[in-house]
């Protein structure tokens, strides 16, 4: 072995058993330095024969480049090493429980659920949405409305009141949604869609009673509508609210002041279990009221009975919503415990369409 | 309503199954709530013998029965009622018998070490009556084994309908019959009336003393007398209806009246002629005359009411309630019948005022066949002396009976112009005629003129309507309503209603709840929020603390915050979006959206945490939510102006009003002020706010929806900061925007990244560290363009605020 190689295998060895970068520092200064025993050797060069140069120059430059080659790979397989050793002894808990965001916690009200969920269904049938105040007149509450005069919704015991204003007219809370179809017509010429939900008062109180509860009110008035549409109407609508595929649906002829004929909708079910299931069964279950609007409504309201027609319905949403989602008691909506309200309020984004599904 | 089958078929020949019957009712539009068939209730209950009856060996109020059930051996039977006693016939249950009056299934039993194999039962275990006082006694010839309601007669089945307020003719089985008969379930077979002729004149004079525009109170009034009479129990077949339908049996004068009121819809009166002095004289009450009436009660009477008074006062309450004084008892001999025509409204308004719910109040509020008013009479006296003997007088009348209304004008058309439905002219008249409606005239339309006992039918979309449920709604068909235009379908919410709809979703993605308060809260908290003026306070609340409308959603919220407290929930974050009331018109009423967290509830979460606890909430949290509000609804909040101090609810030095400009106060955030959480009883930390959603400025109309041009520049930003040693007093808010100001173009953004007070500053002043960020456009910035900017920046610090540089 000349002396080319055995340098050579020495400084091989040495980095091979170098444990760090330091020591491999030292290595290649003493290899490749300014003193380094490689340079060394080639500095030898410049003073050999030609021939000579021909040689030992590839040799030289030889060991020079497997030294090099074998420091850099020696680096990278101590760096790789010490990066594992750190992270070997980076570790955290991932079981460890991290703060529910606020997108997880907040809720939506039922009832402004539903109510986003009828617009989604009307909406896009046409229908815009109509509101008027809960502080209402008796003349939009009743008289426009066909309510005969001593009628007992307008005593005491059903309505709410307030004190008489110096004129003596005494305002009340609407206990029906229907004042805001009176407001419509009065406002607008037909052809009219609305659809006009809000909150609406009445002097009851028990499981599936309170004293405040929401309707939504329908009217379609124009010059052909009839109680054909009214059936399809109602019919698509409770197919799209309860998300089934066939609904069954009664119609009863039954009594109303504001509108002649007089129609109550049942809907079939199933109960089973507590259960109430839609588009199945033999229970009937009353779900609205609704039929042709009045034409004592009509001609009260400035439109012209024998040109106009149209229809009116309205129901409950807390009702619908309790039928959907499947709350036994009514109380609960308007007590704002929020065990109840995370239970069966909903996520915020669970924004209903009709592309995306009502419900999720 | 209340009815049998039997009573039905009094007037209407069917052979059609209950089933057939009820589906029928409802679909014609008398409602059926319930049938029940008493028979299939007491199936298990029969007819047994007590072979021997003995003393219980322990229990002195108890016997023990040998019992014959007419099954085998006797059974013995453990029995506490009195007349238990040996050789009786009585109503036996056995082991496994649903008692209807005790709601309870009977089992196999030891009753003081005696064994007791069934029960004799009570008419009150059978929820026959109220009589507990002891088991039923059959008479002897009742055949032991027999199913107890087949011999009872109780196998007719009792259907009970809900009756509209228009429908006054349904609340007569006669009537009820007449729909039937029209949607051909049967024939309709009412008995027919003959006048009853009287043999001698009656001698009591009615007069109707009324001023002429009062004559409505009692158009007409027919009186008979029936002298001779025999009133006693009524006939077991007139007792059954009665108890059948919930009456109570008295005496058969009594009985005959409520047989046609419920028969015929025909409310009649009965006097006994011996307790009448003089004359009737029909009038309005005099204020403070009073009457004992039959149901015991004394009534004091004011000149709205009407009665019914002879030379010794008043005797009855018109078409409300008979006197007492003047009532038929077991002996009464001479008989006043009366039938008469009242007011609804007024008979309405008088039992309301009394407090009186009787029968008679019920079907004249809703009204009656004012033609039916003498044939009623004369069916009631017929009835009389068939079931009481009697000889009757003739009949006096005083008034008229009202005209009936003229005949409607109806074009067949109409029907198929309202329901869709292309029904044949033979099949509507059928229709109407056989409602008793009278259809005159050819061709394509006629005169219809209503029967006397359907006062509700006033035009012709009423007479569709009764073509509609006789032809049946199934039938009309469902038909897809067109669009009014054929276009993909334009948005229909207003801004306030998007704004109102997304405010909901904005907040409970801050992890908010969102709750639904009533509508009304109490005076005193209507007036801690602004509210309580007279005109929104209500006459006649459900409760005492829910009588005014709500002047703020806060009350409501905040109540609900401590109450989620007291069930163990202290960290809550609640909001509500929805109506407030300033004043009872419709543009006193504003969408509010209110926001409140309570305890730890933040952004982040509340409570204790391994990454570090939640701190007590605080006025930035409350400001932080409606700014997001406000942000995420797209409201400018440029000329936002935030005003140091709230409304009254609160905290004077946490709290602030937010406005644009001096008129523009669109609400507040803050810190609940501690004298409201007392007065509420609410126990803190608990920060709110409330905005009103009607009064945020509405987003400018753009011709397009492009977007501003976006420039970005190719330069690097630099960042420098300044700490400011200020008054206290000083809003960092106002130092902002001032730094903002001193190079609109090259700064890009200023932020408050530290406030220091303590040590090194010295007191009444606090450090106010602002970053501010130079975004260079054209080129980059020279270390002297920068310096040139900090000088402004601090030079304008100093003229504002006396600020100096901390050094």
């Amino acid at each position: 072995m000349n002396e080319i190689d055995h340098l050579g295998a020495s400084l091989l060895a040495e980095i091979a058993s170098a444990q760090d970068e330091a020591a491999l520092e030292q290595i290649r200064i003493a290899a490749l330095g300014k003193a380094g025993s490689i340079s060394a050797l080639l500095k030898t060069l410049g003073a050999m024969t030609p021939d000579e140069r021909k040689e030992k120059g590839p040799l030289i430059n030889g060991l020079r480049d497997q030294v090099q080659t074998a420091l850099s790979a020696r680096k990278d397989a101590l760096s790789e090493a010490a990066l594992e050793a750190r992270l070997a002894s980076e570790t955290i808990d991932v079981s460890l429980p991290v703060r529910e965001g606020p997108e997880a916690r907040g809720r939506i009200h039922p009832i402004s659920q539903v109510i986003d969920e009828i617009t989604a269904i009307f909406g896009d049938m046409g229908f815009s949405i109509a509101e008027g105040p809960d502080v209402e007149t008796d003349d939009l509450n009743f008289t426009k409305l066909n309510f005969p005069v001593g009628h007992p919704a307008r005593e005491m015991h059903d309505t709410f009141f307030f004190a008489p204003d110096a004129n003596g007219e005494r305002k009340l809370l609407r206990t029906h949604t229907s004042p805001v179809q009176v407001r419509t017509m009065l406002a607008q010429q037909p052809p009219i869609r609305v659809i006009c939900p809000g909150r609406t008062y009445r002097m009851d109180s028990d499981q599936t009673h309170t004293p405040m509860f929401h309707q939504v009110e329908g009217l379609v008035i124009d010059k052909k509508a009839h109680m054909g549409h009214l059936k399809w109407v109602l019919e698509e609508f409770c197919k799209a609210f309860f998300e089934i595929d066939t609904v069954k649906m009664r119609f009863r002829p039954s009594f109303f002041p504001f509108t002649e004929p007089s129609v109550e909708v049942d809907i079939q079910c199933s109960r089973k279990g507590g259960e109430i299931r839609f588009g199945e069964g033999e229970d009937w279950l009353e779900i609205l009221g609704c039929g042709m609007v009045h034409p004592n409504v009509l001609r009260n309201c400035g439109v012209d009975p024998e040109i106009y027609q149209g229809f009116a319905w309205g129901m409950g949403i807390d009702r619908i919503a309790m039928l959907k989602y499947g709350m036994p008691d009514l109380r609960p909506f308007f007590e704002a415990d929020v065990r109840w309200l995370q239970h069966y309020g909903f996520r915020p984004l669970d924004l209903p369409t009709l592309t995306g599904g009502l419900s999720s | 309503m209340k009815f049998t089958l039997s009573w039905l078929k009094d007037h209407l020949d069917t052979t059609d199954t209950v089933e057939a019957i009820t589906e029928a009712l409802t679909r014609v539009g008398l409602e059926v709530e319930g049938i029940e068939d008493k028979a299939k209730a007491l199936a298990a209950f029969t007819v047994a013998y007590v072979i021997d009856a003995k003393q219980h060996p322990n229990a002195d109020r108890l016997r023990v029965c040998m019992v014959d059930t007419g099954a085998g051996e006797p059974v013995q039977v453990v029995c506490g009622a009195p007349n238990a006693r040996t050789g009786m016939k009585s109503v036996f249950s056995p082991p496994g018998t649903y008692i209807p009056g005790k709601d309870i299934t009977l089992g196999k039993g030891v009753i003081r070490g005696v064994e007791s194999n069934g029960m004799l039962c009570s008419a009150a275990e059978l929820q026959l009556s109220e009589d507990h006082d002891g088991i039923i006694d059959l008479p002897d010839d009742a055949p032991v084994g027999q199913s107890y309601a087949a011999y009872a007669g109780l196998s007719d089945p009792v259907i009970e309908i809900a009756v509209t307020p228009n429908r006054a003719d349904a609340l007569g089985v006669a009537g009820i019959a007449r729909d039937l008969a029209a949607v051909d379930l049967g024939k309709l077979k009412s008995p027919s009336i003959l006048p009853v002729r009287g043999s001698f004149p009656c001698p009591v004079e009615v007069r109707l003393d009324f001023a002429a525009d009062d004559k409505a109170l009692c158009p007409a009034f027919g009186l008979r007398l029936v002298r001779g009479v025999r009133n006693g129990p009524s006939p077991e077949w007139l007792q059954a209806r009665l108890r059948a339908v919930g009456l109570r049996p008295i005496n058969a004068l009594v009985d005959i009246t409520n047989f046609m009121t419920l028969d015929r819809n025909r409310p009649l009166h009965v006097f006994d002629a011996a307790k009448v002095k003089g004359d009737l004289v029909v009038r309005r009450a005099r204020a403070g005359e009073t009457i004992v009436a039959l149901d015991g009660k004394t009534y004091t009477l004011s000149d709205e009411q009407v009665v019914i008074a002879d030379d010794a006062g008043v005797e009855s309450i018109a078409g409300i309630m008979g006197g007492e004084a003047s009532g038929c008892d077991e002996g009464t001999t001479d008989v006043l019948v009366e039938s008469a025509l009242w007011d609804p409204l007024n008979i309405a308004r008088s039992g309301r005022a009394l407090g009186i719910t009787s029968d008679a109040r019920y079907h004249f509020e809703r009204g009656v066949d004012p033609d039916f008013c003498r044939p009623g009479l004369d069916l009631a006296t017929a009835m009389i002396i068939d079931l009481c003997g009697g000889e009757a007088s003739q009949m006096v009348f005083a008034g008229e009976l009202p005209e009936s209304p003229g005949a409607i004008d109806l074009p067949w058309a109409e029907v198929k112009r309202l329901t869709g439905l292309d029904l044949p002219v033979v099949e509507m008249k059928l229709a109407l005629t056989s409602l008793g409606f009278h259809v005159s005239g050819p061709g394509e339309r006629v005169k219809v003129a209503p029967p006397s006992w359907r006062a509700d039918i006033g035009g012709k979309a009423d007479l569709v309507e009764e073509i509609l449920r006789i032809a049946g709604l199934d039938r009309v068909v469902a038909t897809p309503l067109p669009r009014i235009t054929g276009e993909v379908i334009k948005p229909v919410l207003t801004v306030l209603q998007k704004r109102t709809r997304s405010s909901k979703r904005l907040l409970a993605s801050r992890g908010m709840v969102e709750a639904v308060t009533w509508s009304f809260i109490s005076h005193d908290q209507a007036k801690l929020f602004g509210g309580g003026s007279r005109q929104l306070v209500l006459a006649n609340p459900i409760a005492a603390d829910l009588s005014d409308m709500r002047p703020s959603l806060l009350p409501g919220l905040i109540r609900a915050a401590q109450a989620n407290a007291d069930r163990g929930q202290g960290d809550v974050a609640l909001f509500e979006v929805g109506q407030i009331f300033q004043s009872d018109q419709p543009e006193g009423q504003l969408i509010a959206a209110a926001g409140l967290r309570r305890g730890t509830a933040k952004l982040d979460g509340a409570g204790r945490h391994w990454d570090g606890a939640a701190q007590a909430v605080d006025a930035f949290d409350a400001k932080a939510d409606v700014m997001a509000l406000l942000s995420g609804l797209g409201v400018p909040t440029g000329g936002l102006q935030i005003v140091p101090g709230g409304p009254d609810w609160a905290h004077p030095g946490r709290s602030a009003t937010l406005r644009f400009g001096p008129k523009g106060v669109i609400g507040a955030f803050g810190e609940v002020h501690p004298r409201i959480l007392k007065a509420l009883d609410v126990k803190g930390p608990l920060v709110a706010f409330e905005i009103h959603l009607d009064a945020l400025p509405l987003p400018k109309f753009k011709p397009t929806k492009v977007k501003p041009k976006l420039s970005l520049s190719g330069f690097q930003p630099v960042t420098r900061d300044f700490a400011f040693i200020v008054d206290k007093a000083t809003a960092a808010g106002e130092m902002v925007k001032s730094a903002q100001n001193a190079d609109r173009a090259l700064i890009s953004d200023v932020s408050v990244f530290d406030l220091y007070e303590g040590v090194g500053v010295e007191p009444g002043k606090k450090s106010v560290a602002l970053a501010v960020t130079l975004q260079p456009v054209e080129k980059t910035l020279t270390e002297a363009e920068i310096e040139a900017v900090g000088a402004r920046i601090v030079a304008e610090m100093a003229k504002r605020y006396g600020a100096a540089l901390r050094g």
